[in-house]
């Protein structure tokens, strides 16, 4: 049986009420969308890269506890961060949730690991990555992980 | 005396355990469970009749075409159409929407016609016409609903007229629950020489269809929202109005006679049945029809009622639970939202105590947006639904409580 107290952890819940890094972010260079149309998933992603480090990463929207904590947490994650590093930790949180094993040192984005499972939520986890991955690559059409 | 005990032992899956619970199935508006008769019946399909219908001259053959036709004379009873040519046999009210938006819309239809639907539409009758529209230059006008997920009262009566053809309108909101004015709706329709496609995928599990009376010009449904298998479905049509439509699929059992030079078509139905169809999916259709036939839809009726009812009354002392549809007389249906938790937690949360609902946006993403909602929890009920288990549903959503409101 899967523990619903892996999935939802204290931090989730926390980053879920209180999202950080929420709002708009005016001087944003980077920008991408993100929409679940059958959860109903969506959100606004802004980054500010300077130098090819992540100065700012800031996300709107609504969703559910998951995809809301996954975003914030990435949020904090990507601050300061290369874009090569942000690339890596996009590779090991992937793996963390499919439930492979990855030697990439995720911090506190590990405790979205019970995701994986709950593979109907894997889709509400990685939303907020994939739309990292277009911001980066400034692609105009919006993500989906459905 | 509804005795839901002996109903339940007839469906095989109620038996089993999800994530070491007792499944507590309410998701009947997705599809509804399946009986042991119905089950027995594609399996009998298989295992004694198998072969192809309308061809072979083998014992095989005409025993499975005698079960196939059987199987549309029970369906032209249940919709108590007057002819079996008029029930023509489908993959589902979805394709049996498609053909006819593509084979009487495309030869009806012409640059201003108006095709009138309802906000509260499953998907499948809207895309099915706007893509019509698209190929003809028809315009799709929409009936706006009100803050009970009625049709706004009055609305449809100003919105018919001259140029307006076709009217598709759901008889029971698979998001909301709402059952519509459908014979006063073909009644406005047909004052202004409209036809009017009723959509009844959501309505024949609780109400009985009766095409006749409504006078409908078209009318489709599901079989698996009827106890029945999945892939198999029905459109009802108009005599008068099938005989002038172009096929539309070609290929065998459709044809009466082919050269190279000319195709003539088969009579009905089998003018729109091109190819083998889902044999054993009609059979276990006719089985279904007879399954319901046996409990009888007033009793079935009766029982959901008193079992949204039990719900309901939960629901509106539950804090925070906001139900959405509150329409008077509703079939069956709990749309909700939980303030502060999204439906894909709830989902989540109540899977884990054995209780499946629906979550998202239902294939109803216009009523979503009228509500202001990314999407709503979806319990509903079929006949073989207990108290228990409603009492269950709202155990696993104080749960949810638990988790997210402390």
């Amino acid at each position: 049986m899967s523990n619903l107290r892996d999935l939802y952890q204290e931090v989730i819940f926390d980053h879920n009420r209180h999202p950080r890094n929420f709002g708009p972010l005016p001087d944003a260079n980077r920008h991408a969308d993100g929409f679940n149309p059958l959860c109903g998933d969506r959100l606004t992603l802004n980054l500010r890269v300077q130098d090819g480090i992540i100065q700012d990463a800031r996300f709107e929207g609504s969703g559910c506890a998951i995809s809301t904590a996954s975003a914030s947490l990435m949020t904090e994650a990507l601050k300061g961060k290369t874009e090569a590093e942000a690339a890596v930790l996009f590779e090991g949180f992937h793996h963390m949730v499919m439930g492979e094993a990855t030697t990439v040192d995720l911090g506190k984005l590990a405790v979205l690991a019970g995701v994986s499972e709950f593979p109907a939520r894997v889709k509400c986890a990685s939303l907020a990555w994939h739309t990292l991955n277009a911001a980066l690559k400034n692609e105009a059409d919006p993500v989906s992980t459905e | 005396m509804f005795d839901v005990e002996a109903l339940r032992i007839q469906f095989p899956i109620l038996k089993r355990e999800v994530h070491g619970r007792s499944l507590v199935y309410l998701d009947n508006a997705a599809t509804s469970q399946k009986p042991r008769s119905v089950i027995d019946a594609e399996r009998h399909y298989y295992e004694v009749l198998n072969a192809n219908i309308h061809r072979g001259v083998h014992a095989l053959s005409q025993e499975a075409t005698d079960a196939f036709e059987a199987a549309r004379d029970k369906v032209r009873d249940f919709l108590k159409a007057r002819r079996r040519e008029e029930i023509i046999f489908t993959r589902g009210a979805t394709e049996a929407i498609n053909l006819v938006a593509h084979s009487w819309g495309r030869s009806e239809l012409k640059p201003g016609d108006e095709i009138l639907v309802s906000e509260m539409e499953h998907h499948a009758n809207i895309v099915p016409w706007q893509l019509l529209c698209e190929a003809t230059g028809a315009v799709l006008k929409v009936i706006p609903i009100d803050e009970r997920g009625a049709l706004v009262p009055g609305a449809v009566e100003s919105m018919v007229n001259a140029r307006t053809r076709l009217v598709g309108i759901t008889q029971v909101s698979n998001a909301l629950g709402t059952v519509n004015p459908v014979a006063e709706i073909i009644r406005l329709a047909h004052a202004v020489g409209a036809v009017v496609l009723v959509d009844g995928a959501q309505a024949v599990p609780h109400m009985a269809a009766d095409v006749t009376a409504l006078d409908c010009d078209f009318y489709v449904f599901s079989g698996h929202k009827l106890y029945g298998p999945t892939g198999i479905g029905v459109l009802y049509g108009k005599q008068a109005l099938l005989e002038k439509m172009p096929p539309y699929q070609g290929g065998g059992d459709m044809i009466s006679q082919v050269t190279f030079r000319k195709t003539t078509y088969n009579d009905l139905p089998y003018k729109f049945e091109a190819g083998t169809p889902h044999i054993a999916g009609v059979v276990g259709l006719g089985a279904a029809i007879d399954f319901v036939h046996s409990v009888g839809l007033e009793a079935i009726a009766a029982h959901e009622d008193r079992l949204l009812a039990y719900a309901t009354q939960q629901a509106e002392c539950f804090e925070g639970l906001r139900i959405i549809g509150t329409v008077p007389g509703k079939a069956s249906i709990l749309s909700f939202v939980l303030k502060g938790v999204h439906p894909h937690d709830i989902g989540t949360i109540l899977d884990n105590e054995g209780v499946a609902i629906r979550t998202g946006h239902h294939c109803a993403m216009p009523v979503m947006d009228h509500f202001g909602v990314p999407a709503t929890a979806r319990a509903s009920f079929a006949l073989y639904n207990t108290t228990a288990e409603v009492d269950a549903l709202f155990g696993a959503l104080r749960r949810v409580e638990e988790l997210f409101l402390k």
